[in-house]
C-alpha cells in the first residue's frame, strides 16, 4: 500500500455547543481519489476544516505523511503538500486573475514544480483569456476554474475539492469534471465533496459516507454505486 | 501673495503632506489590512522623533542616527505585534482602542522617565543646511526638500511593494480573506508581522525626519495620530493610494488655511474631510 497523507482519528469538533464531529477516522493515501458524501449539515466540511486546522477539534489527531500536526497552524499543516479548493470558492476579488495564481505558488513537497503557470493555462484556458482582468469580474465558472488552478499552483500531493461544481451551469459542471479527470491522471490523491453521489463514485476509487459527524460507510465506490438501498437511507434528499 | 511666498508655501504644503503620508500609510494599513484601530501609532512617530534627539546627541550624525533608527524601529514594531498586538486580531473595536489608547500613557510615561518633559531640538545635517535663495530676501531651506524627496521615494517604493511583489499580493489577499491565504501555506501571522513593524518604521522614520524642523516635544504623537486619522479616512480605508493623494490634500489645506484664514487656521483640515465625506462617505479611494 502507497504511503498514507492525511489520516485523522477519533475527530470530535463542536461549533458552539453543537457536537458536529463525533469520533470520524479518515485515511488517504498517496495517489488515491475518495468521495467524501453525506447529506448537507452531517460534517463534511467540518472535517476538512478540522484536518486543516481551520477549525480546532476538541479532541482525535491529525496526522500528514506520519507527522502528527494536530493543533498546528493551517499554514504548516498544508505545507506537507495539501491544498484545499473550499465551498464558495474563496478566490481574492481584489486581486486579478495573474495575481490569484501567483501569489500561490510555491514548490512542492520534495522540491517538485510539475505545475506551472503556464500548465495551469493550458489546463483552463478561459483563465488565459481573463489573466489580466480582477478575480471578481469573473463568472461562478470561472471563479471554480481560478480556486483550483490556485491550489494546483502550490503543487500539492492531495487536492481537497469541497463542492467545486455547486452552482454551476451543466457545461461547465462538466468541464470541472473532466479537470479534476486530468488532475488524477497526474498522480495527485483527490477528496472530492460533491451533492452528485453518481459522479462522485464514477471518478473515485473509495468512498466515505457521514452521517451526523459518524463514518457509516467507508469502502469501494463501485459498491455505493451498486448499492440502490444505501444511497437513498444516508443520500437520498 | 507674490509668487516667491507663494512658491514656497507650495513647498511646505508637499513637504508637509509627504511626512505625513509616511505616518498614516502605516496606519491605514494596519487599519485595512489586519483590522486594527491603532492609537498608540502616534506613538511611533515621537518615538522616532526621540531616538532622532537621543542617537544623534551621541552619534552628532542624522543619517547615522537614522540608519540605525530603522533596523530598532522595525525590530520593536515586529517585538509589539508578538507581544500585544497578535492578540487583538479578533477582538472587538473597543477592545483595541482600550489597549492602544493604553500604550499611549505607557509610552508618555517611558520617555518622561528616560528623556524628561523638557522641549529638545536637533540639528539640520550639515551637508543639507544650505538654502536655496529665491528672491533677494527669501531662500528654501534644502533640508526640506530633501525630506519630500525621500518621502517620493518610499511612497514609490510602498507602492512598487504592495502592487507588484508577491508579498503585496499575499498582503492584499490577506485583507480579503485570512484564512484561505492561510489555507494556501503562507504564514500570515508572519505577514501580519512584517506589515505592523513596516508601520512602525515608516512612522518613526517620519519623527527622526521631522525632528530637525519641528523639535522635539512631550504629547508630539497625539496631534500626528489625529491628522492621520483624518487621512485614513479621507483615502479611504486600507489604500495607500489614497493615503498619498489625501495626505498631500491635508497638507495642502493645513498650510494655504494658515495662510489664507489665520483665524479658522485650526478648522481647514476637518472642513476639508466633511467636504470630502459628504461627496464620497467611503473615501476618495475604496479599499481594492
Amino acid at each position: 500500500m502507497s504511503e498514507v497523507l492525511l489520516e485523522a482519528r477519533g475527530l470530535h469538533t463542536y461549533y458552539g455547543l453543537s457536537h458536529i464531529l463525533r469520533g470520524v477516522d479518515f485515511t488517504i493515501r498517496k495517489g488515491e481519489a475518495l468521495g467524501l458524501m453525506g447529506r448537507n449539515g452531517m460534517g463534511k466540511t467540518t472535517l476538512i476544516r478540522s484536518m486543516l486546522g481551520l477549525v480546532k477539534p476538541a479532541g482525535g489527531s491529525v496526522s500528514v505523511r506520519g507527522v502528527n500536526v494536530t493543533g498546528a497552524p493551517t499554514y504548516r499543516i498544508v505545507r506537507h503538500g495539501l491544498a484545499y479548493v473550499p465551498e464558495g470558492r474563496g478566490i481574492f476579488p481584489n486581486l486579478s486573475v495573474r495575481e490569484n495564481l501567483l501569489m500561490s505558488a510555491r514548490a512542492g513537497v520534495d522540491g517538485q514544480r510539475a505545475w506551472t503557470f503556464e500548465r495551469v493555462l493550458e489546463l483552463f484556458p478561459r483563465l488565459a483569456e481573463r489573466i489580466n482582468n480582477g478575480g471578481g469580474q469573473l463568472s461562478g465558472g470561472e471563479q471554480q476554474m481560478l480556486t483550483i488552478g490556485r491550489a494546483l499552483m502550490t503543487n500539492p500531493d492531495l487536492l481537497i475539492l469541497d463542492e467545486a461544481t455547486e452552482g454551476l451551469a451543466p457545461l461547465l459542471m462538466k468541464e470541472i469534471w473532466r479537470v479534476i479527470g486530468e488532475i488524477q491522471k497526474s498522480d495527485i490523491a483527490t477528496v472530492i465533496v460533491d451533492k452528485n453521489h453518481s459522479a462522485v463514485t464514477a471518478v473515485t476509487d473509495r468512498s466515505m459516507i457521514l452521517v451526523k459527524g459518524q463514518v457509516v460507510f467507508d469502502g469501494p465506490s463501485a459498491e455505493v454505486r451498486g448499492d440502490p438501498e444505501l444511497i437513498q437511507r444516508h443520500l437520498g434528499v | 501673495m507674490d509668487f516667491t511666498t507663494f512658491l514656497i508655501q507650495l513647498l511646505n504644503a508637499v513637504q508637509y503632506g509627504l511626512l505625513l503620508f509616511l505616518v498614516a500609510s502605516g496606519l491605514t494599513l494596519v487599519f485595512g489590512i489586519m483590522g486594527i484601530i491603532n492609537l498608540a501609532h502616534g506613538s511611533f512617530y515621537m518615538l522616532g522623533a526621540y531616538m532622532a534627539f537621543v542617537l544623534t546627541s551621541m552619534t552628532g550624525n542624522l543619517l547615522l542616527t537614522i540608519l540605525i533608527g530603522i533596523p530598532l524601529a522595525l525590530a520593536f514594531g515586529a517585538a509589539l505585534e508578538a507581544l500585544l498586538f497578535t492578540h487583538l486580531y479578533k477582538r472587538n473595536h473597543l477592545d483595541q482602542v482600550l489597549l492602544t489608547y493604553g500604550l499611549i500613557l505607557i509610552f508618555e510615561e517611558l520617555r518622561s522617565l528616560t528623556v524628561g518633559d523638557d522641549v529638545h531640538g536637533v540639528p539640520v545635517p550639515e551637508m543639507f543646511s544650505m538654502s536655496i535663495p529665491l528672491s533677494d530676501t527669501l531662500s528654501y531651506p534644502v533640508y526640506r526638500l530633501v525630506i519630500s524627496a525621500v518621502c517620493l521615494l518610499l511612497a514609490l517604493g510602498l507602492y512598487l511593494l504592495i502592487q507588484r511583489t508577491r508579498l503585496g499580493m499575499m498582503i492584499r489577499a490577506g485583507s480579503h480573506d485570512r484564512d484561505m491565504v492561510q489555507a494556501l501555506g503562507i504564514n500570515i501571522n508572519g505577514l501580519y508581522r512584517t506589515v505592523f513593524a513596516i508601520g512602525v518604521a515608516l512612522a518613526a522614520l517620519a519623527g527622526m525626519l521631522a525632528a530637525p524642523i519641528s523639535s522635539v516635544y512631550p504629547g508630539m504623537g497625539g496631534g500626528v495620530l489625529i491628522i492621520s486619522f483624518v487621512i485614513v479616512v479621507i483615502g479611504g480605508i486600507g489604500s495607500v493610494w489614497g493615503a498619498l493623494v489625501a495626505a498631500l490634500v491635508i497638507g495642502f489645506a493645513d498650510t494655504f488655511g494658515k495662510v489664507f484664514m489665520p483665524d479658522m487656521a485650526g478648522l481647514t483640515v476637518y472642513l476639508v474631510m466633511a467636504l470630502v465625506l459628504l461627496w464620497r462617505p467611503e473615501g476618495i479611494f475604496r479599499k481594492g
